[in-house]
């Protein structure tokens, strides 16, 4: 029998971006949530490259950019493409008046929105696992926790990658190695000067780098740096597949990443302040799970929203989790929890960017996966050398090295890759563009 | 030291008194690649040769889930720790 001491409207699992954006809408329209957190805090079991992004995250916290704790306001993107001893970056810079992203750290940051979903009537449960979902009728009607059993109508899911709720009541199945990227990621510290010198920003700017090649050569693999205040966080993310078939330590990529002549001169001395590990879902749409049920809804990362070619991952959750928060309020409203009318939250996502996203780029991890060693190995590897042979200035003359160059295609390679590299790029822009 | 103990170092761990990671012995005994002494990114993972045993240092663990992921024999016990427990990133 459920005990109406311990019944809510809602309970949220996991305090990250997309549960609280859920809990805090649900709040808003005056309904009784529950958040409950795992970790110390919110943001303490979370990692990210990261920034977040200053629209959707506008769309649950209208004024976050007053008192939120940001980092540095990106203005420059940086696409490095490293090979052994050189490097090719391409930069697009642009001061935005209004910012597109903001670099921050998840400890205060999740923290930060977590308070202010408080001081909006949601109920923080903190240093609380749920182990189980209760089930009754087929319907989810709340949670087991360590210490006790939490009642409610609508349980929603938000509690990660590694999703152990939405497997248990069979609403995703396992994650195989080839759907997540392993990452690791060092925070370094810097002062702010140093930081402002090397990446040339002023004070309250800041840099992106993606970073190609290197030790991720021919691996569905990328690194990535961001600056904060005073402090760079470095890391890399490969599919686990990739790094369980060439038996790879993730950390040793990454060291040898931080030495590349490129990255060590901008981390140079700094001191490290944080080494973390995080799984990032890359099995993309054609791994979303089934993200409702009766009396359930899953978002954010358990529901593997993440666009991996944009590096969008938090805006996808807050979303998700804002959608969730609105079909959850209408279904209080009715008084029907049935898998009917929770569907509402699938049509919604079907309506917005997050489906409709992953849904252009259904082909794309497959696409690449599959000519990883090509796409992310021998042509990264190519424009360095191309870049090479440009500026090199030897007394042979240009057309001879023009000649050589496209040689180099037809004999380091056989034609019949050629064509398909062509044939799977085509497919691709097809699958992105048209269909 | 090792590197990757430095790194380790960094972080901050409230270890639980027993394993959230169960391994089954049995399975790991005949599991010929031994992939979460080498996928692990905090090395929880060692392989015991004169015991035939897995040692699981499962206070190291940054709960990434990336081992029962890898697990060849899907046979290693993930849970999350106790909520008080594990590990606090402050830097995430």
């Amino acid at each position: 029998m459920a005990n109406e001491e311990n019944k809510v409207d809602v309970i949220v699992v996991g305090g990250g971006p997309a549960g609280i954006s859920c809990a805090v809408t649900i709040a808003r329209a005056g309904k009784q949530v529950v958040l409950i957190e795992r970790g110390k805090f919110s943001g303490s079991k979370n990692v990210f490259g990261g920034a977040i992004y200053a629209q959707p995250t506008r769309e649950v916290f209208p004024d976050f950019e007053k008192s939120a704790p940001i980092e540095r306001r990106t203005i420059e993107h940086k696409y490095a493409i490293l090979g052994d001893d050189d490097a090719t970056v391409i930069s697009y810079k642009k001061k935005h008046e209004d910012p597109v992203s903001y670099s921050v750290i998840r400890g205060k940051f999740d923290r930060w929105m977590a308070d202010e979903a408080s001081k909006e009537g949601v109920i923080l449960v903190e240093e609380t696992v749920v182990r189980e979902l209760i089930l009754k009728d087929g319907c989810v009607v709340g949670v087991k926790t360590e210490l006790e059993d939490y009642y409610c109508d609508i349980v929603v899911l938000a509690d990660g990658v590694n999703s152990l709720l939405a497997k248990q009541i069979g609403l995703r199945g396992d994650l195989k190695p080839h759907d997540v990227a392993l990452s690791v990621k060092e925070v370094i510290k810097l002062s702010p000067e140093l930081i402002n010198e090397r990446f040339h920003v002023a004070s309250d700017e800041g840099c992106i780098y993606e970073i190609f090649g290197g030790p991720m050569s021919g691996m569905l693999g990328l690194g990535f740096m961001y600056t904060n205040k005073d402090s760079v966080s470095i890391g890399l993310g490969v599919t686990l597949s990739d790094l369980i078939e060439k038996s790879l330590r993730p950390y040793d990529l990454l060291d040898k990443m931080k030495q590349h002549p490129e990255i060590a001169p901008l981390i140079k001395d700094g001191e490290l302040l944080e080494y973390s590990a995080h799984l990032i879902p890359e099995g993309g749409f054609k791994k979303v799970p089934i993200v409702f049920g009766a009396g359930v809804m899953v978002c954010g990362d358990a529901a593997m929203f993440v666009n991996n070619l944009h590096w969008e991952g938090t805006n996808l959750a807050m979303i998700s989790g804002k959608l969730a928060g609105e079909t959850a309020v209408i279904a209080l409203g009715k008084g029907d929890f049935s898998e009917h009318a929770l569907s509402r939250y699938q049509e919604e996502l079907e309506n917005s960017f997050i489906i409709k996203d992953l849904r252009t780029y259904k082909d794309l991890m497959s696409g690449v996966g599959e000519r990883a060693s090509e796409f992310l190995g021998y042509y990264p590897r190519k424009i360095n050398s191309f870049f090479e042979m440009f500026t090199s200035v030897d007394s042979i003359p240009k057309r001879e090295k023009y000649h050589t160059f496209i040689k180099e295609f037809f004999t380091e390679r056989k034609i019949s890759e050629l064509f398909k590299d062509v044939w799977s790029v085509m497919k691709l822009l097809w699958s992105i563009l048209v269909k | 030291m090792s590197d990757l103990e430095d790194k380790l170092y960094t972080v901050k761990y409230e270890p639980d008194t027993v394993s959230h990671l169960q391994p089954v012995q049995e399975c790991c005994r005949i599991c010929k690649s031994k992939i979460c002494t080498i996928i692990c990114p905090a090395k929880v993972y060692e392989w015991d040769e004169r015991n035939n045993k897995l040692i699981v240092n499962f206070e190291n663990c940054l709960e990434c889930g990336a081992c029962r992921i890898s697990c060849e024999s899907c046979s290693l016990g993930w849970e999350y720790p106790r909520g008080n427990k594990g590990v606090t990133f402050k830097q995430g």
